[in-house]
């Protein structure tokens, strides 16, 4: 026998389930007397500095249904590229941007929206700049285990060609996937993201 | 805590995407693999919520949807620590919860299992844990019930959580079941989890030490979140 390493086991994963909306955005399932708002319901303040987009999109299932019981959630730095989190080091994030949103998907149309603030270029390991991007994760019924995925900006042509991660990616066709198309809508820059977990469009997921 | 990259998640310990036992994973199912994707400050970093985060009932599902007496049920203690794989406490980890009532209904629109709602029972909740990792929050055992999966599929009790670790990485959502529930080895979703040793993690004993005599049992549920490097020493990276 060898020594032992004396590491834990992650705790296994188990689906959300339909019902996800009554822990993580209660007030939006109508039971609105227990938390005074839905955690990552609101990104920005008046005074959060960047320019203002709206994500928008729907998560399809593999025969093209979108799906009306997911969770998604992001997480982004702030327009400088400084994450408010413990773990930034490079300097202090806007105090008035929270970084991270959670929306439950419309209950008859299953369409996700984040009002938020385009996000600044973080580094990648050894320096080089990555591409502005929002991580996003995905949770519902049928889902084992959370789903990581990214979305890159659409008008960010140059900064997607350079980016380490996309560049990595072997099969080419599929990096479209993680790159959202701009439209303005109602004056504001709008980044439509429809997220597919099957078929010929399947989304790239990341194994972080 | 340091913030170097985390630990390769084990996806065999993992249920996989794909297990035809749970109907609703045959189309939710990723069919490509999925791509490595070395941490970097977007997976390392993640948000950190205060305990000015919470209000007083948060924890205690026994009154915070309370409106003409307490919920109808088994009173219960749900406690444990956030630890890392190294075995660490885990400290401000915000666990939320949700759950069915003692009758095992839902409270939720899309619900339609003929058990009653119970007017004194909301079903969720939520803490943070403390400075050595421990939590602990208050509620009414839930209640198993039926699901539309099999003829005849039933759910084991069981409690849902979600953790917020100290990276966006360490993002987890499972589930606690109730140590002595038949109904657990018996579950399609439970089933899901391919090794046995693994599901065992999602059983929390009865646990006579933490009860409060006269009132409530106790449930004792660790959970543990992937490790992490220390930031001293990082691979250098491949030369592309």
């Amino acid at each position: 026998m060898v020594q032992s390493l004396d590491r834990l086991k992650e705790s296994p994963s188990q689906t959300a389930g339909p019902y996800v909306h009554i822990g993580c955005t209660p007030n939006y399932c109508g039971i609105e007397q227990v938390f005074p708002e839905d955690l990552g319901s609101r990104m920005l303040k008046e005074e959060t500095r960047g320019e203002r987009i709206r994500i928008v999109g729907r998560v399809f299932d593999g025969v093209g249904t979108p799906l009306k019981d997911a969770l998604v959630e992001v997480w982004q730095a702030d327009a400088a590229g400084l994450y408010p989190s413990p773990q930034e080091t490079r300097g202090k994030a806007d105090p008035a941007f929270t970084g991270f949103g959670r929306s439950a998907g419309d209950m008859a149309t299953g369409e996700f929206v984040f009002e938020t603030i385009k996000p600044g270029s973080v580094p990648f390991k050894d320096g080089r700049p990555q591409a502005p991007h929002v991580t996003l994760w995905i949770v519902a019924r049928g889902i084992n285990i959370g789903l990581h995925t990214r979305l890159y900006f659409g008008d960010e042509g140059a900064a997607n060609e350079a980016d380490p991660i996309l560049a990595r990616i072997e099969h080419r066709s599929r990096v479209a996937t993680l790159i959202a198309p701009k439209t303005v809508e109602g004056g504001i820059a709008t980044y439509r993201h429809d997220i597919f977990l099957q078929g010929e469009k399947e989304t790239i997921f990341f194994d972080i | 805590m340091s913030g170097g990259s985390f630990y390769q998640r084990d996806r065999r310990w993992h249920p996989p995407a794909y297990d035809p036992g749970y109907k609703t994973s045959v189309t939710r199912s990723p069919q490509k693999a999925l791509i490595a994707l070395d941490n970097t400050l977007s997976e390392m970093t993640g948000p950190v919520f205060g305990h000015d985060t919470l209000g007083p009932l948060d924890d205690d599902m026994i009154l915070n949807f309370a409106k003409d007496g307490e919920p109808i049920g088994q009173r219960i203690i749900v406690h444990g620590r956030v630890l890392d794989e190294d075995a660490r406490p885990v400290p401000g980890a915000l666990i939320e919860v949700w759950q069915a009532n003692a009758g095992g209904r839902y409270r939720h629109k899309k619900e339609s299992y003929l058990a009653p709602l119970d007017p004194n029972f909301g079903g969720c909740g939520r803490t943070i844990s403390g400075p050595d990792g421990s939590y602990r929050f208050r509620t009414i055992k839930p209640g198993p019930y039926p699901w539309p999966n099999g003829p005849n599929d039933w759910r084991p009790a069981h409690i849902h959580f979600s953790i917020f670790g100290q990276g966006f990485a360490q993002r987890l959502i499972t589930q606690m079941y109730f140590e002595g529930d038949p109904l657990i080895w018996l579950c399609p979703i439970v089933s899901t989890i391919p090794d046995k040793a693994a599901i065992e993690r999602l059983i929390a004993p009865l646990d006579m030490a933490n009860t409060v005599p006269m009132d409530a049992r106790a449930y004792k549920f660790d959970i543990v979140l992937r490790g992490r490097r220390s930031t001293l020493f990082e691979n250098r990276m491949e030369g592309n």
